[in-house]
């Protein structure tokens, strides 16, 4: 990389004026021949001052980065006994090499999680380790300088901490928690994200990750109120900040704005209205989602998360329970207990939280819901498993239950299902391209680059088994493929979530 | 950043949208959707005056289908959906739309 200032480090990306080519649809996923430094170019915006402050990190890059970045890294080294052991244990196998969506696209070697991981490492190697103070470039030790900064910059953001890698390392090296600590070295010394630290902002502000406020949030779902009793002739409620009501929904506030988050939020009113089950909506918690994971910054996971607990004591709910929203059932799973927990005034009969899917998914088990299948006989659906969800978490109480359950679910409320190529579903599961930050605009060229792997495995089932709708449980895989889908010339509407399906299935009404 | 437009700086974002709200004006509308190659009609002053009004109560932009169900009201059911308001702002209502209406960005997980 040439040289670069300070400067040109803090400056955002330049605004590209053509639009963003997506690779072709061949239906094949190759290990490419690498191309070295071509995916270098991709940068994020950067967070101004004002918002980074509000966070509490330095407005910008700080004089003596270099030296406080280290100090960050001996600190994380030190929290994190895994971060060490990922350090020390790689013995460059290269299982990982062609497993990320970013590097079988780009070609770019450092998109390789050994590459990735190896910005860190020889940093760690050259202020940590024996040999590489003592014998530097020779041991794999290298100086912390700008140039290298820059690389983190560019390449922690095309990393969306899908940890598929993870899954094919012997050791099983987490690169997603390598590019958690990077990142939150970065925000330390005042180089942060300008999306990430932004959403953040707004919910610390406003309360969701949109900063829709309170008198929004409730023109919203009086609009969709009116929307379903228009269609169904039914008054199907959405409330707002009931008291004692049996569940709390906790749900990812683009639930509340997007296309087509909005379909899921009116099947899962119809499912609490048709089972008879008192809930809420809660303003103090409008959002599931918590950016806090992606940059490692345990203090900022905790904040947004203690919005939860707040409205649990504020309105008391029996039962928590999560929307269609990836990352945030890996922080509900793993860790609300530890953040908020441990939960002690909700009901102990029921996964304390639960995803809405197990939700759904029980109740139809037990006969509460009545379904005609036959109103998604329009579609043949094949499911997406959300990165977080099909590596970080479980749903119901059998190993594999975030596997089968979405699955189970929509055999149970559509007639016509077919599964993507093996190797790109379930554990295996790629990343849409947008998950751990990287949703955001300027860098689109990352976004449809990262989302080929999936394409391919999907455009097979749309040539071979005329597959129309690819059902999902993530408010950033919706809005990530709706927005790439096109410039692969996939219909927008192919992409939707599992509710979406629930709800137009299920029949309101007494049962006959 | 920004830009200069008859004479008047006008403050954006990263991405070329206003950062103050009351700078907007029909003329600067008018700029800024020549930048995004896009000639303004009746229809397309009708979504960006819609927008207007919906933030200048709410602080935020409609829920998309919130808009889609004002456009059947303004322009009849034919032309009341995704696809005309599409046809209307290639780049999508948050990207296109909203910039012109002088509106923030909307982002989150949309």
């Amino acid at each position: 990389m040439a040289e670069i200032t300070k400067e040109e480090l803090m400056t955002s990306a330049p605004k590209k004026k053509e639009p963003d080519k997506a690779p072709k649809l061949t239906g094949k996923i190759v290990k490419p021949k690498i191309v070295r430094g071509a995916a270098g170019h991709n940068k994020p915006y950067t967070a101004k001052p004002e918002l980074m402050e509000k966070l509490g990190f330095p407005g910008q890059l700080v004089d003596n980065w270099q030296e406080a970045a280290i100090r960050k890294m001996g600190e994380l080294l030190e929290k994190y006994k895994s971060l060490q052991v990922y350090m020390d244990i790689c013995v460059r196998c290269g299982a990982c090499t062609d497993k990320c969506q970013y590097f079988l696209s780009t070609k770019d070697p450092n998109n390789m999680p050994v590459g990735r991981a190896e910005l860190f490492r020889k940093v760690y190697r050259r202020y940590f380790t024996r040999e590489g103070k003592i014998l530097g470039k020779i041991a794999g030790a290298v100086d912390f300088d700008l140039e290298l900064l820059a690389e983190w910059y560019s390449y922690f953001h095309q990393c969306s901490q899908c940890r598929r890698c993870s899954v094919f390392c012997p050791y099983g090296i987490d690169t997603a928690e390598i590019s958690m600590a990077a990142r939150e070295i970065m925000d330390s010394i005042g180089l942060g994200e300008k999306y990430v630290v932004e959403v953040l902002g707004k919910v610390h502000d406003i309360g969701n990750n949109l900063g829709m406020n309170p008198k929004a949030l409730e023109n919203a779902l009086e609009f969709v109120e009116e929307e379903i009793e228009e269609e169904t002739g039914i008054p199907v409620k959405l409330p707002l900040d009931v008291e004692d009501a049996e569940v709390l929904l906790v749900t990812p506030s683009a639930d509340f704005f997007a296309s087509p988050h909005m379909e899921s939020l009116v099947g899962y009113a119809k499912v609490f209205h048709q089972a008879g089950i008192n809930w809420t909506f809660s303003t103090k918690a409008s959002e599931a989602g918590n950016f806090g994971m992606f940059i490692g910054n345990y203090g900022q996971m905790k904040k947004v998360a203690s919005r939860i607990n707040d409205a649990i004591h504020e309105l008391r709910p029996k039962r928590l329970v999560v929307g269609e929203c990836g990352h945030a059932w890996r922080v509900a799973y793993q860790f609300w207990n530890t953040l908020i927990g441990p939960f002690d005034t909700l009901n102990p009969k029921y996964p304390r939280p639960q995803h809405i899917v197990e939700f759904t998914l029980d109740l139809i088990n037990r006969g509460a819901l009545v379904i005609d299948k036959s109103a998604n006989d329009e579609f043949t659906v094949t499911f997406h498993d959300s990165c977080n969800v099909a590596r970080a978490t479980r749903m119901g109480d059998k190993p594999g239950g975030q596997f089968e359950l979405p699955r189970e679910l929509i055999k149970a409320v559509a007639n016509n299902y077919v599964e993507m190529d093996a190797e790109t579903i379930k554990a295996k599961t790629f990343c849409c391209g947008g998950g751990g930050g990287l949703l955001t605009d300027e860098i689109m060229e990352v976004r449809i680059n990262g989302a080929m792997p999936r394409m391919q495995a999907l455009h097979n089932v749309m040539e071979t088994h005329g597959v129309n709708f690819m059902a999902l449980i993530c408010a950033i895989c919706k809005a990530q493929f709706t927005a790439v889908f096109p410039k692969y010339g996939v219909p927008r509407e192919v992409a939707g979530g599992i509710h979406q399906l629930v709800g137009r299935a299920l029949v309101l009404g007494a049962k006959e | 950043m920004g830009f200069e437009f008859n004479g008047k700086f006008y403050e954006t974002d990263d991405d070329g949208y206003l950062t103050n709200l009351d700078d907007w004006n029909q003329e600067v509308a008018n700029y800024i959707a020549q930048q995004e190659g896009i000639e303004m009609t009746e229809s397309h002053w009708e979504v960006v005056n819609f927008l207007r009004d919906y933030y200048s109560e709410y602080k935020i932009a409609p829920m998309i289908k919130i808009l889609i169900k004002e456009m059947k009201k303004m322009f009849g059911p034919e032309k009341g959906n995704n696809a005309y308001l599409y046809q209307l702002y290639p780049a999508g209502p948050a990207l296109q739309a909203c910039k012109i209406a002088g509106l923030p960005k909307p982002t989150g997980c949309v």
